[in-house]
């Protein structure tokens, strides 16, 4: 049953001595759904991992899996199946016996684990790698092993813990999609710890962000970059420039926002606000555009542009995109990215180049300071 | 793992080594071939002859000596490997409890102790609580001496080992017990034999301790030795000697041929 709720953590929290790891934290996650936890280290996103594998014990709170609360339940008698950081291979068992390992603790019929592990070999692309120990095989290889081994006994709930963080970026990118891949084949319901966000945007369904020990947003990769809950989440998840100011008024469907050092921005308003509120303004760097001359006067007289002057003070040449660093004339520094959509003949603006910066109020996010 | 580049001895190694092996092991070398000495004193060469291990052989109470040091050599390396491990694991994988450091510091004073301390509290030990001294207290004694040994080397193993392998094996249907006991015994197996190896040769070599703790009649071989030796040395010793080298060298070459041969069926398999 796609789209029912597979696992329900409900007022979660654990404690080691004085310090909150996981602080009263709830989620609810669908049967099927490839979910990423994503935070700074030392956020709790870890500890959340291993209650839900049954390493540790939450002080109180529950966790319910498929409406049975699995919170007091030891690691080995959960229908839920870990892959681990270091991978965790058993090193003096071979490839078949590795992955064999639960199959045979669970009883099964010899002739069943055999055919289970030719099916994992397949999955994982292993063939021919069966006799080996974990030593002999390179990275990528063990980190296959592990996946197989820990998909073997077809658990309701994969947990992964930074799967690809020992793979190099090349394998990082194309183990994501296999990833992706053999989680939508299986239905399988994944739940990834991950400190890289791009980790958790390629691949997630929905990603939640945690910072000291709770949830701070819970939603879709998209939203979360565009729509984020707050300032830290808009600072924690890609690039951003933040600026901050106070509400001047309100016409129709626009903020005027009175800013420290950019001047007035006008910023689409969603949210209930009060003139005179302090507020903060987000707009992520490929979202303004740069130019010499900037837009038509007109735009700007409707109050549907933003225009805001200053001088080039810095680049990043990035290959795919240029990263400006730019000095406002009225003090703000703020960072603009460029696609670079030609090879040659690019129209780049060099350090101490007069610009204009200029953006549309829909880019602007207006978030509590 | 085939292939693997040997650095080459330079002439500065070639000596070095020389000189170190030298001086370990010539003075063996020299013991070995005086035991085959024909003649009755030790230092003057009177050519090859099997005569010492003859006597050997028919002298009555060395062989009885060497047996018992043989039994006690292997019961208390058996105890101190068991107690040794148990403790190993408390320490490394136990609930931090108070006091914990404290009782890990306590655990490794017989490694300074001097002998001589142990061997009289140990004697004390004996006559209060009235035991009869003999084989049972020197064994006794010994697995005291020789425990913190076999913890030191199984607990920096277990220490090195990856926790999440556990954790693997209880995630994969293991009890907490069923999950140590195959997943990371396996990988201390062979320190805990080098534990009960080590603990073997400490008791066998032991005089001070022994000399303590036992009784009329049940002498080990070190007291023997030392005995016979105060009237004069006897090239009888020597022979001892050599069959008590040839018998650890046969232990620790039999231990790692065993090493290399279970790596190298690994090795096969990763060519197969």
């Amino acid at each position: 049953m796609p789209g029912s709720t597979l696992l329900h953590i409900d007022g979660v929290e654990k404690r080691f001595g004085g310090f909150v790891a996981v602080d009263g934290l709830s989620l609810e996650v669908k049967a099927g759904e490839f979910f990423a936890l994503l935070g700074p280290s030392g956020c709790g996103k870890t500890t959340l991992l291993r209650m839900l594998a049954g390493f540790e014990t939450p002080d109180c709170g529950r966790i319910l899996l498929d409406g049975t609360d699995i919170a007091g339940v030891l690691p080995h008698r959960r229908p839920v199946n870990m892959m681990f950081q270091s991978y965790a291979l058993f090193p003096h068992l071979n490839v078949s016996d590795n992955i064999a390992f639960g199959l045979k603790r669970a009883g099964m019929a010899r002739d069943e684990i055999a055919t289970r592990v030719a099916e994992m070999i397949a999955l994982g692309r292993l063939e021919g790698l069966e006799r080996r120990k974990p030593n002999q095989l390179s990275g990528g290889q063990q980190q296959r092993v592990a996946l197989a081994r820990a998909l073997a006994l077809r658990p309701r709930l994969l947990l992964l813990d930074e799967p690809l963080g020992a793979l190099d970026k090349k394998l990082r990118d194309s183990t994501q999609r296999e990833l992706m891949d053999l989680q939508r084949r299986l239905g399988t319901s994944f739940i990834i710890v991950t400190h890289d966000q791009d980790e958790a945007m390629t691949m997630a369904d929905r990603i939640g962000v945690m910072n000291h020990g709770r949830l701070v947003q819970v939603a879709t990769p998209r939203q979360l970059y565009e729509q984020p809950a707050s300032r830290w989440v808009a600072e924690f998840v890609g690039d951003v420039n933040i600026f901050e100011g106070r509400i001047e008024r309100r016409e129709d469907q626009r903020l005027v926002i009175a800013c420290h050092n950019t001047g007035a921005i006008v910023a689409a308003a969603p949210r209930q606000s009060l003139a005179g509120e302090a507020v903060c303004v987000a707009i992520r760097p490929e979202k303004m555009k740069l130019s010499r001359q900037g837009p038509a006067e007109a735009a700007i007289q409707a109050g549907a542009i933003n225009r805001l002057e200053g001088t080039v003070s810095n680049l990043g040449y990035l290959g795919d995109i240029s990263s400006y660093g730019i000095a406002l004339d009225a003090g703000a520094t703020l960072r603009v990215s460029v696609t670079n959509t030609a090879r040659v003949d690019v129209d780049d603006f060099r350090p101490g180049e007069r610009v204009v910066v200029w953006f549309e109020p829909d880019d602007c996010v207006v978030l509590d300071p | 793992m085939a292939g693997r580049a040997q650095p080459g001895l330079s002439r500065f190694n070639v000596t070095a080594l020389a000189l170190g092996l030298g001086f370990l092991y010539l003075p063996i070398v020299i013991l070995v071939i005086y035991s085959f000495n024909a003649s009755r004193l030790v230092t003057v060469w009177g050519g090859w002859s099997l005569r010492w291990y003859v006597e050997f052989f028919n002298d009555q109470a060395m062989l009885a000596a060497s047996w018992m040091s043989l039994r006690v050599a292997a019961a208390s390396a058996t105890a101190a490997t068991v107690l040794g491990t148990l403790a190993a694991i408390a320490l490394s994988r136990g609930a931090r409890f108070k006091g914990r450091t404290l009782f890990s510091g306590m655990l490794y004073a017989p490694l300074v102790m001097p002998e001589v301390i142990t061997g009289l509290s140990l004697l004390l030990l004996f006559v209060a609580i009235n035991v009869e001294r003999g084989f049972w207290t020197v064994t006794v004694a010994h697995t005291t001496l020789t425990m913190c040994f076999v913890t030191v080397v199984v607990q920096s193993r277990l220490n090195s080992l990856d926790r999440s392998l556990e954790e693997a094996a209880m995630d994969l249907g293991c009890s907490p017990v069923r999950a140590f006991l195959s997943a990371s015994l396996p990988l201390i197996a062979p320190s805990i034999a080098a534990g009960w190896m080590l603990a073997f040769t400490l008791s066998l070599d032991d005089l001070v301790i022994a000399s303590f703790t036992t009784g009329p009649g049940s002498a080990t071989l070190p007291i023997r030795i030392y005995s016979e030796i105060r009237l004069g040395v006897k090239p009888e010793v020597n022979a001892i000697c050599t069959l008590f080298i040839g018998l650890i060298t046969l232990l620790i070459v039999s231990a790692s041929l065993a090493s290399k041969i279970s790596s190298a069926r690994g090795d096969n398999a990763a060519r197969a």
